[in-house]
């Protein structure tokens, strides 16, 4: 039994025309036409193209939602293991539609690909959709068609799918591990002679652009001010009763304070694995100064400490973790009417 | 011209007994010399000496540091300077190097910062220490460094960590220092030489090529974070300039506990690939001006001092280029971008290696800082992707801490002895001096 594959191509590969003809209402046909032969014919008979949808680029522009619906109709019908668009290599409203067409399928459960030129406007869609990575014209089509028969191949099979420039396809803004055939420090050589030749090199982790968080307005008068203890330096109950990982932590604590006068090495130490927890845990106070606020407390500097305080472990915990953790707690701290929060770090 | 010749012996295999010697490939360890000899430290009750070799299934945990065995036959100082022989300058003479082998020093753990070694199955594929025969020591601490508290989550009490982890880092040492020794009247299988000129020679040699400078930062947090130059706690050093060759004598020496996968462990440091690929280009596509060692201090301030000595010291031997290595994530990646950037800025180009914590899922970022100047990105993967070990049937050290590590989590450890955790347990996964092929996208 071979895997069905619907394809979706737009008018100039089904051969209606170019430009002028872009304004085609979708067609369904059977079996594999223009590109679609050149993908079976990599697939050897393992995976089939049994439908083709052909639909104009600008048809699809001018009434995308009609469009995608009736698609979504035939693809349903079909129920095919596997739909494939295009490749668009750089046609801009014909990259638009495979991505949208792709998502659009993707969501009724069904594995999809497609492929474009990186600088084609559908490209955007890269993080939501796999694509392919192709030149810029049709003449690329010897290179994309096996690039993709093979990738669709690994996907319909269910086997693990490599790094995206092992496969060839757009990174995804997902790290992938991979081994390479250099070792890095042979890489990191090689890369800095073509930068000082000013020759082209690909930097391996491109610089993320980074969260830069503005500061709240200063609290006008502390004295008033309910005030919360956080931390990432990992203080918690003595004994870590909700497991808190000492790296990579996947979640956070809630713990009271409330009559707490001081943290004390009997009932609290640091989870933290990141830094030599002697200090922490002979004071806890050093990591949570409970201490000092209470002292503020008592002497009018602060309204009120917080009888509760949030913490984790920010030893190689993922950035995208933290932020949950964050988004969550300070929904609790806001409806407890705190007003500030002091966040220590190790 | 600064000229050392390391001298390869490739060890075969290594059998534990009663005579130590060097025969035919195979290394004979006299047990109770050897016991005699790590034992001479009240700090250690006691010490088991075993050998894991490659493919077998054997796993090795916690592992703390590994060590290449090294003996310097000509030419001035001993190896491992400042630690096991007096600080004398080395990096020029004969080094004889025991090939295809390892020391690791294993045992109850300092901090959570210790590693897995597998010698066969998924694992071994990350480790390059499975590819190596290893001779494991496993020291136990003396009785007055146990915690007395019976629930305590890591074994030693707190204020003697430090003492603990100097006698296993100098157990581990000794031990080298004490095989490599046994090479001393041997011919070496081979030879390889590595010469590095002095600025002037190197302009006159190399007026075309560009000048490249390697700029190897060294762990420095302290709290059981620290590396050592010949014997200084390098996180109280300016940034400062080495020759290479220094570096294959043992003048650098790991003594800390930063998570497994990627903190530099002493074998590392004396085969620090970053040396070894200039030296093969030296004379070539470039010009390998030196070794600029620079530290990972906690504070800003010194974090901003550090990188503008790097910085300034690269301005001032003139280079066109530089490669910076990392060690350990997280806050030292603020001063990996503060020395790319800053260096950057002196008109001299940079690529770096670094790893990522880029989440399990690997979508979180990667680094805790970043700069559009950091443009050249050499990465040793994502420390945070999660792998199952499978049940090994034999085990060097013990099983009690997998679950505590940096990198494992409570259940790390499964009922059927199958280990799942993220590749950050593993020793040397993804180092950041590129000794490895695991890389990211």
């Amino acid at each position: 039994m071979s895997y069905k594959v619907v394809h979706y191509i737009n008018q100039f590969f089904a051969n209606i025309g170019g430009e002028e003809m872009a304004h085609v209402a979708p067609e369904l046909r059977d079996g594999a036409v223009g590109p679609g032969t050149a993908l079976n014919a990599q697939w050897k008979g393992e995976a089939e193209i049994v439908k083709t949808i052909v639909c104009g680029d600008s048809y699809f522009a001018e009434h995308e939602k009609e469009a995608k619906e009736q698609v979504i109709a035939w693809v349903k019908a079909e129920k095919p293991d596997f739909f494939i668009a295009g490749p668009a290599f750089n046609a801009g409203r014909y990259g638009y539609a495979c991505a949208n067409v792709a998502i659009a399928v993707q969501e009724l459960g069904i594995p999809v690909l497609t492929g474009m030129y990186v600088e084609n406007p559908g490209a955007d869609y890269k993080d939501k959709v796999m694509i392919v990575s192709t030149r810029d014209s049709a003449a690329g089509m010897r290179q994309a068609a096996p690039t993709m028969a093979k990738l669709a191949m690994k996907i319909m099979k269910g086997e693990k799918i490599g790094a995206s420039v092992e496969e060839g396809y757009m990174n995804m803004g997902v790290r992938v591990n991979m081994f390479e055939e250099e070792r890095g420090a042979k890489r990191a050589v090689d890369m800095l002679i073509n930068k000082l030749n000013d020759k082209p090199f690909v930097t391996e982790y491109p610089m993320p652009s980074f969260d830069r968080v503005a500061p709240n307005k200063a609290v006008k008068d502390l004295s008033k001010a309910t005030i919360a203890l956080c931390t990432s330096g990992g203080i918690v109950p003595k004994g870590n009763p909700d497991h808190i990982e000492s790296s990579s932590a996947s979640h956070y604590g809630e713990y009271s304070i409330a009559g707490v006068q001081a943290l004390d090495e009997a009932g609290w130490e640091t989870a933290h694995g990141g830094y030599d927890p002697i200090y922490a845990n002979a004071n806890p106070n050093r990591v949570l100064p409970v201490d000092v606020l209470r002292d503020m407390e008592k002497e009018g500097l602060i309204g009120k400490l917080h009888d509760k305080f949030y913490t984790t472990v920010g030893n190689g915990t993922a950035v995208a973790s933290a932020k949950k953790f964050a988004a969550e707690y300070a929904q609790k701290l806001v409806a407890d009417g705190v007003d500030a929060v002091i966040m220590t770090s190790t | 011209m600064k000229t050392l010749e390391l001298g390869y012996i490739h060890i075969k295999d290594i059998i534990i007994g009663s005579e130590s010697k060097i025969e035919n490939g195979v290394l004979y360890v006299d047990e109770k010399a050897v016991r005699e000899l790590i034992l001479e430290d009240e700090n250690l009750k006691d010490v088991h000496f075993d050998v894991a070799k490659p493919g077998e299934s054997t796993r090795i945990t916690p592992v703390k540091d590994v060590i290449e065995p090294r003996y310097k036959v000509e030419g001035p100082g001993g190896v491992f300077p400042g630690m096991i022989n007096k600080v004398e300058a080395v990096g020029s003479g004969k080094t004889h190097v025991l090939k295809d082998m390892a020391v690791v020093t294993a045992g109850k753990i300092v901090g959570f910062q210790e590693g897995i070694i597998d010698m066969s199955g998924p694992g071994a594929d990350y480790t390059p220490f499975s590819k190596t025969i290893n001779l494991v020591m496993v020291c136990e601490p003396a009785d007055f460094l146990l915690s007395k508290e019976a629930d305590a989550t890591l074994p030693i009490e707190n204020e003697k960590k430090p003492e603990y982890e100097k006698a296993v880092r100098m157990a581990g040492l000794k031990l080298a220092a004490y095989l490599g020794e046994l090479s001393k009247d041997m011919t070496p299988d081979e030879t390889e030489t590595f010469s590095t000129p002095n600025l002037k020679e190197g302009l006159e040699m190399y007026p075309d090529l560009p000048r490249v400078v390697y700029v190897a930062m060294l762990q420095t947090q302290g709290l059981l974070h620290d590396t050592y130059v010949y014997g200084v706690d390098a996180k109280r050093t300016l940034s400062t300039m080495m020759w290479p060759t220094e570096i294959m004598d043992g003048a650098i020496v790991s003594g800390n506990c930063v998570s497994a996968c990627d903190k530099n462990p002493t074998y590392i440091h004396e085969n620090n690939p970053v040396v070894h690929e200039l030296f093969k280009q030296h004379g070539k596509t470039l010009n390998f001006v030196g070794v600029i060692i620079t530290n990972e201090n906690v504070y800003l301030a010194d974090k901003q001092r550090s990188s503008d000595w790097a910085a300034k010291l690269c301005e001032l031997l003139g280079v066109d280029g530089a490669i910076v290595t990392q060690e350990g994530f997280g806050n030292p990646d603020t001063d990996l971008i503060m020395n790319t950037k800053k260096i950057e800025l002196k008109g001299v180009k940079t690529t770096i290696v670094t790893d990522e914590y880029a989440g399990q899922d690997g979508k979180s970022q990667s680094l805790a800082d970043a700069d559009p100047l950091a443009d050249a990105v050499v990465t040793g993967g994502n420390a945070n992707q999660v792998i199952i070990l499978p049940k090994m049937d034999k085990v060097i050290g013990m099983l009690d801490y997998v679950d505590v590590i940096a990198g494992g989590h409570a259940g790390s450890l499964r009922a059927d002895g199958t280990i799942e955790a993220e590749i950050q347990v593993i020793t040397s996964a993804t180092n950041e001096m590129g000794f490895n092929k695991l890389s990211a996208r």
